[in-house]
């Protein structure tokens, strides 16, 4: 029988059906960070258990690290004593870290797929939601909350109930400078953030073949923002050309094996969807978003919406409240929000394709002189190392934008990267809820390409034309 | 686990789509290695008028008077009701130990982010969905009449208004008999440690470069 890319997964990773339908799912890899394990460590103690393989597991911390002064330590001692107690506890459960010192330390997502921790056709979890970035990888990857980081820990295995799944096809060709990120936004700006729900994701079409592994991994990192359990992408030659040689990848005639398996992991030609969605690649333009939600998101020519035009009450409640929260009057051009702060990083846009893409935007320009910080976070430390290698830290710096180490920063500001009430921020992130990046702070999603051009215009440009007589 | 059997409580509104876990807890909290202690915390940004930290007494921090849990009436609510799409954005359980924390054991919406939904379970919180019409009714009758509260029995699946009206909610089977008893799933698990190995022998001649 026909079946989805999805379907052939999860098949291969049953363990026991159960009687109600749920299955017994075994995980192959399991990534960890600070924030969500400790509890999870300390359930381990107390029942006196044991990790069932401790080799699935590998931990970084990411969340509340600094991005400065890293020879000094963490100076606030909360932090500092909730990365120490992951390096503790990965030291007696027997479980790799890489440690602050370490140059593969990172963004949890970023590094998992560097390292070749993520292979196709994989089960993968981690104690966050945007696990979803490895679905790129086609593989399943979820996010679970800490009780689930303990029972994979103790169990390597999660009750699952199977998820509908939703195609998503993207046909055409993207216009130039059109990224992941603005498809991922495109998306939840047409579904809405709930538009997922209940469903696993997969992302087809002439245009998603044509993506990076770097592009295609934003876009699934966001799948959780259009409230999917995960979001995925058929394995072809991108797949597998940017595994090959990873220090975890498998080699000689392990690989011929595993990429002979990896060639099935697409969808049959005649498989079913529950729901399938079509989109046009043409009709994707560089995307802003104006709101408190991901899916108040519009094209960088629109202007921001007024609520008389929203679909129902509920609807029009949020749009009152987001512009009051934002600061925004209705009918404001996009391009005339002035910014005060900008973030290039995060697990959606913190690899090297991403600083690539904003160093092209800031050859030769400054910040303007409004911006107060411009914040370059590499998402790994051999993203860093690699980005140095290539001149592009040179660029940031002489642009006036602060060259930082690796973590999430200001993505959601547990370490002191962060806004102050009222500030505006052009960031490369994945959410701009209330207070995410700081208590009152008011965040614009953008592309890397998006949020470079903002820096140094001093308020959002449609780069298709910015700096070409626009 | 506390296993969750029947509740008669009261209920607080929260009245706006779409409320994310960033809200529900922020993340300044999410530093703490423990369970427990976040309940003062709970919607920490719309709550007080400060900005909160780990350790702070909240008993001396100036409140929002509008905001909903600020209100006497409101104290000692142990139902949240809410609206579509509850809980969406990160997967921290934080957000249900801090609900929990603060005397809820039940969350009432049209609908619930997957992550949070599930997370629930796992502390003997009950998430319940009701369709919209349901949920709009017990917003009017929640605001209308103080003391406003609402009996819930899980082995029935149901929830009854003051009035008798009763409505009835779906609750997948395993996870109704892990919550009426309490029950660890990590040890209900571990029961098929040798289907687990079994699985993992197979994998390693189908799939060896996993093992
Ligand atoms: S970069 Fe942001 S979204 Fe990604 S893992 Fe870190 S905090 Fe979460």
């Amino acid at each position: 029988m026909a079946q989805t890319l999805f379907d052939k997964v999860w098949r291969q990773h049953i363990v026991k059906q159960n009687d109600d339908g749920s299955v017994l799912l075994y995980i192959d890899r399991h990534l960890v960070h600070e924030v969500t394990s400790p509890q999870a460590f300390e359930g381990l103690r107390m029942a006196g258990r044991k990790p069932w393989r401790a080799g699935a597991a590998i931990a970084t911390p990411d969340h509340n690290v600094p991005t400065t002064n890293r020879d000094k330590g963490i100076a606030d001692p909360v932090s500092r004593t909730q990365v120490e107690a992951l390096d503790n506890n990965c030291a007696e459960f027997g479980i790799t870290e890489f440690g602050l010192d370490d140059i593969r330390q990172g963004v949890v997502h970023v590094m998992g797929p560097e390292q070749g921790l993520i292979l196709p056709g994989m089960t993968v979890v981690c104690g966050d939601s945007h696990t979803s970035t490895h679905g790129a990888f086609g593989a399943i990857a979820m996010g679970i909350g800490t009780s689930e980081v303990e029972h994979v820990l103790a169990t390597q295995c999660l009750i699952q109930k199977k998820p509908k799944v939703m195609r998503i096809n993207i046909e055409g060709e993207l216009a130039s400078g059109i990224t992941g990120k603005d498809i991922a936004l495109y998306l939840i700006g047409q579904i809405g953030t709930a538009g997922g729900t209940g469903y696993a994701l997969e992302f087809a079409g002439a245009a998603i073949r044509s993506l990076s592994m770097e592009a295609r991994m934003s876009l699934c990192n966001m799948a959780i923002e259009a409230g999917a359990r995960c979001g995925m992408v058929a394995v072809d030659d991108t797949t597998i050309d940017y595994v090959k040689a990873r220090p975890y990848a498998p080699e000689g005639e392990l690989w011929r094996k595993a990429t002979t398996a990896w060639s099935e992991l697409h969808s049959d030609a005649d498989a079913v969807f529950d729901r399938e969605l079509s989109f046009n690649a043409a009709d994707i333009a560089p995307q802003v978003s104006w709101g408190t939600s991901p899916e108040m998101t519009l094209p960088i020519t629109a202007s921001v919406p007024n609520p008389d035009d929203a679909r129902d009450e509920v609807q029009r409640e949020g749009w009152q409240r987001a512009l009051a929260y934002m600061g925004l009057q209705a009918g404001t051009p996009l391009q005339e929000i002035a910014i005060d702060k900008v973030f290039i990083g995060s697990c959606t846009n913190g690899r090297i394709e991403d600083f690539r893409a904003a160093a092209s935007m800031i050859k030769g320009g400054r910040v303007a002189d409004h911006v107060k910080l411009a914040l370059a976070v590499p998402g790994s430390g051999l993203v860093k190392q690699q980005a140095e290698a290539e001149g592009l830290d040179v660029i940031f710096r002489e642009a006036g934008f602060e060259w930082r180490e690796p973590g999430c920063s200001m993505c959601l500001a547990m370490n002191a990267d962060r806004l102050e009430p009222g500030e505006r921020c052009a960031s490369t992130s994945n959410r701009n809820f209330e207070g995410r990046q700081g208590m009152g702070g008011r965040t614009h999603l953008v592309s890397p390409a998006m949020a470079a051009a903002a820096a140094i215009a001093g308020r959002f440009v449609d780069i298709r034309t910015w700096g070409k007589g626009e | 686990m506390q296993a969750f059997t029947k509740l008669k409580g009261l209920v607080a509104p929260m009245d706006r789509a779409n409320v994310d876990t960033d809200a529900i807890i922020p993340k300044q909290f999410l530093k703490s290695i423990k369970r427990s202690g976040y309940g003062p915390f709970l919607f920490d940004e719309w709550r007080y008028e400060d900005r909160g930290e780990p350790g702070m007494d909240c008993a001396l921090r100036p409140k929002r008077r509008d905001f909903v849990l600020n209100q006497p009436r409101y104290q000692d609510a142990q139902i949240l009701l809410a609206r579509e799409n509850f809980g969406c954005g990160s997967s921290r359980e934080h957000a249900p130990w801090a609900i929990l924390d603060a005397g809820f054991s039940c969350v009432i919406a049209p609908s619930f982010a997957d992550i949070f939904y599930n997370n629930c379970f796992k502390n003997g919180i009950l998430p319940i969905v009701l369709d919209s019409a349901a949920v709009d009714q017990l917003f009017t009758e929640c605001f209308s009449q103080p003391g406003y509260s609402l009996e819930i029995e899980l082995e029935s699946q149901t929830v009854r208004t003051p009035t008798g009206q009763t409505f009835t909610f779906e609750v997948d089977a395993f996870r109704k008999h892990c919550l009426l008893n309490g029950l660890d799933d990590i040890a209900l698990t571990l029961a098929q440690a040798d289907a687990i190995r079994d699985f993992e022998r197979q994998r390693r001649n189908t799939a060896p470069w996993l093992a």
